[in-house]
């Protein structure tokens, strides 16, 4: 495998990675290491994961953080409901048999506890699916930075081994090395541990030729011409302050306006009518706006 | 590249110690997976080796600045090896120097029309190497890259590019920003002067001296108050997380205090433990609660360099309170909310603020007793058990009463001060510096650069 072929199979699934990018996916394979991808909102972190699942054939188990998630959402829960209908049914069987519960109370206790922390009342979340999973899997562990630190501790040990230690269980060691990737949109800083085990790669928005081709891949119809002209406009407006710089996907998005628009050039009126696509606030539009003189 | 001629490895570990002297935690394990990015990818594609290092040895965006500046240095390119470059005999005379640059200009002026960049990177490094050598003995073999940009003038290339470019353009809208990207890349152009400027003084005088002292120190460490135009923009992007994070972590203190109601789900699932029983009941958390923030900051001459930092913060502050009161003062206070609210993000403040008149009565010196009284007779409402006061400023009070009494009133009314000081702390308490009797009532710490933050961020809750 080579940084060009890395670069060729993700093109092929639709991602299409500078050549920073691709070495760095090149390398986190090379050395089995997670991929910590850090950028503005919208420069493809997440589609980049999901584009090397694709690649790779890979199953895609992501975890998606939010505030308040925890270990029984990320790593596996044990389902209650169903232990405590075993609990019962066991009780009243053991009753009907006996006509007593008395004697042997505690034995039982014990026996029906080995039976209920068995995997069958085990519920996987992403992260344990992704160690168990007898296929490839790419891990996609989004928007850590949304999650409380505490998140970060249960993190390390699946980053470090590759392994999951159930109490009841035991540890449970991953047959794949999956190919992992942790974002961020950097709203929280990221501990240091988690950093330190991970390659890093920040994402930045694309070089205008870049950029080009993604919009051209993406809205094959639109004429280059235009093209060229949209991601310059675009490249323009991330350099002014703004309360959010356009994303790729705004890139994308305005460059579908204007071939339903059928413009074949952009003109004052064009891009003053339709900034709202591409700056969701409205003083970034009229500083745009301000900006290009096309008040 | 010829110049990697020690083991790789060695060469690394050097140019990891070069890393950690600007601040980067670049510690054994990041070498070994420097090396290992290395191997995998071989020597001969420069920027990919550059792509593979920073991912085994960066943690952070912030830090790439003094990566590259770094890498520069101990990677250099073959790029403009000296015999490629159609040196003239060397150019003695000031006509020949400015008719030299004059032919430069022109050929800039094209490259940047056509956005040539092979062309703009050979001519960068012939820019430098024709106008900026150093003319003196001692310096011999060494280059300037401030003497060959002042020579130059890349900026006055704009207007000619821009006549030479219009051709694609026409009347199309797009001319209408052409000037711009033309500045942003004349700015490139001066970039690649000073790197070259850099990688031809590592060779003539070692790389470990030019990676020390040609490097400017990352957003980290760089004094607030030295701050220059491009560090603040990256300071701006610092902060901004950073306030995130204070703003999280002043609301989980309060969140650890808080039990809620008995969550029903967590309780049936603690009872398996003891055969359906629940023992120990699970509390729903209340969801975090927003503190409210004032901020008393002091906008003398004293601090004036720490005042862009003041500012930057508190812009990046604002977004993260339910309520924001941000009060500046030099001998008096006067509420700057509005004046933050108002302003666009990421707006420069300094010149407003500088009008303020009602920060000053009497004198223009600072006195922190009356502006603390001041804001105690006027201000205190602002101030509630819920309120985190945030006090920026040096303490140099000029000798005036320091009213501890006002600040004992603030600090029992409200729920945490905390004081930051942007002096160094070994000054603290010397001539009018008040700081041994303010420190004696609230927290004070030093933070005179993006790393003290970080600490203090880190400091006010260790998880
Ligand atoms: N290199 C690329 N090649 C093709 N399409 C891309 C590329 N980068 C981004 N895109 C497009 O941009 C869209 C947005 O990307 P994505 O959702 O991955 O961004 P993100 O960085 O995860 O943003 P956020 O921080 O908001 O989650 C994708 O759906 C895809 O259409
Ligand atoms: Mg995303």
């Amino acid at each position: 495998m080579s940084v060009e072929t890395v670069q060729e199979d993700l093109a092929g699934s639709g991602y299409l990675a500078s050549d920073a990018i691709a070495t760095t996916v090149f390398l986190a394979e090379q050395l089995g290491k997670p991929l910590l991808v850090e950028g503005p909102a919208g420069v493809g972190k997440t589609e980049l994961a999901k584009a090397v699942a694709r690649a790779r054939g890979a199953r895609l188990i992501r975890l998606q953080c939010y505030e308040g998630v925890d270990e029984a959402r990320a790593l596996y829960e044990w389902n209650h409901a169903k232990q405590l209908l075993r609990i019962t049914a066991e009780r009243a069987a053991g009753e009907s048999a006996s006509g007593s519960s008395g004697a042997d109370g505690d034995s039982g206790w014990a026996s029906v506890r080995d039976d209920i922390f068995t995997d069958e009342f085990l519920l996987a979340r992403p992260l344990l699916a992704a160690i168990r999973s007898e296929e490839p899997v790419v891990l996609l562990i989004d928007e850590l930075d949304k999650a409380d630190v505490e998140i970060e501790g249960l993190l390390l040990e699946v980053l470090s081994d590759f392994a999951i230690t159930v109490p009841e269980l035991g540890t449970i060691e991953a047959t794949h090395t999956p190919f992992v990737v942790v974002t961020s949109n950097a709203t929280r800083e990221l501990s240091e541990a988690l950093r330190r085990r991970c390659l890093f790669l920040h994402i930045d928005y694309p070089s205008p030729e870049l950029e080009q081709q993604i919009v051209e891949a993406a809205v094959p119809d639109l004429p280059s011409a235009l093209a060229e002209s949209v991601v310059r406009l675009v490249a323009r407006l991330r350099e002014l302050p703004l309360r959010k710089s356009p994303s790729i996907s705004e890139t994308i998005d305005w460059a579908r306006t204007l071939l339903a628009l059928g413009a074949s050039d952009l003109s004052p009126e064009i891009v003053r009518d339709n900034l709202g696509v591409l700056l969701k606030h409205r003083d970034d539009i009229e500083r745009a706006a301000a900006s290009l003189d096309i008040h | 590249m010829t110049v990697v001629q020690l083991p790789l490895t060695r060469h690394l570990v050097d140019f990891g110690r070069a890393l950690r002297e600007h601040g980067l935690l670049v510690g054994p394990s990041e070498v070994i997976d420097a090396a290992s990015a290395a191997e995998a990818l071989g020597l001969q594609d420069r920027e990919r080796l550059r792509a593979g290092l920073a991912a085994a040895l960066l943690r952070r965006s912030g830090e790439r600045r003094v990566f590259d500046e770094i890498f520069d240095v101990y990677f250099p390119s073959a790029v403009g090896d000296p015999t490629e470059l159609i040196t003239p005999p060397t150019l003695l005379d000031a006509d020949e120097r400015r008719e030299h640059a004059a032919m430069l200009r022109d050929q800039l002026a094209a490259a940047l029309a056509s956005n040539d960049t092979a062309a703009l990177q050979r001519l960068a490094e012939q820019s430098l190497v024709d106008l900026g050598r150093l003319p003196n003995e001692a310096s011999a073999g060494a280059f300037s890259a401030a003497q060959a940009l002042d020579t130059l003038a890349p900026q006055t290339s704009l207007a000619a590019a821009l006549q030479a470019g219009t051709g694609t353009d026409g009347p199309l809208f797009t001319a209408a920003f052409r000037r711009d990207e033309l500045r942003s890349r004349i700015g490139e152009f001066r970039a690649a002067v000073e790197s070259a400027a850099r990688r031809r003084n590592a060779e003539v005088r070692g790389r470990q001296r030019i990676s020390r002292y040609a490097v400017r120190p990352s957003t980290d460490r760089t004094l607030f108050i030295l701050a220059g135009p491009q560090e603040l923009a990256e300071l701006r992007a610092t902060i901004g997380p950073l306030a995130r994070k204070l703003a999280t972590r002043l609301a989980a203190k309060r969140r650890r205090r808080n039990r809620g109601q008995i969550d029903l789900r967590n309780t049936l699932r603690r009872s398996l433990a003891t055969g359906g029983i629940p023992v120990r009941p699970a509390y729903r958390i209340r969801p975090p609660h927003k503190p409210d923030l004032v901020v008393l900051a002091d906008f003398s001459s004293s601090v004036a360099g720490f005042s862009r930092f003041t500012i930057l913060l508190m812009q990046a502050l604002q977004a993260q309170f339910n309520k924001v009161r941000i009060i500046g003062f030099v001998n008096v206070c006067s509420d700057l909310t509005e004046l933050f609210a108002s302003a666009p993000p990421g707006s420069d403040l300094t010149e407003e603020i500088r009008d303020v008149r009602e920060m000053t009565r009497w004198h223009r010196n600072s006195d922190y007793g009356s502006a603390l009284a001041d804001f105690v007779d006027n201000h205190l409402d602002a101030v509630t058990p819920r309120s985190t006061v945030l006090i920026l400023g040096d303490a140099r009070s000029n000798h005036t009463d320091p009213r501890i009494d006002a600040l004992r009133v603030i600090r029992d009314r409200a729920r945490t001060v905390i004081w930051l000081n942007p002096e160094p702390a070994r000054s603290w308490g010397s001539g009018d510096s008040e700081t041994a009797v303010y420190g004696q009532v609230v927290e004070m710490h030093e933070c005179a650069t993006i790393a003290h933050l970080r600490q203090v961020v880190s400091r006010l809750l260790p998880v």
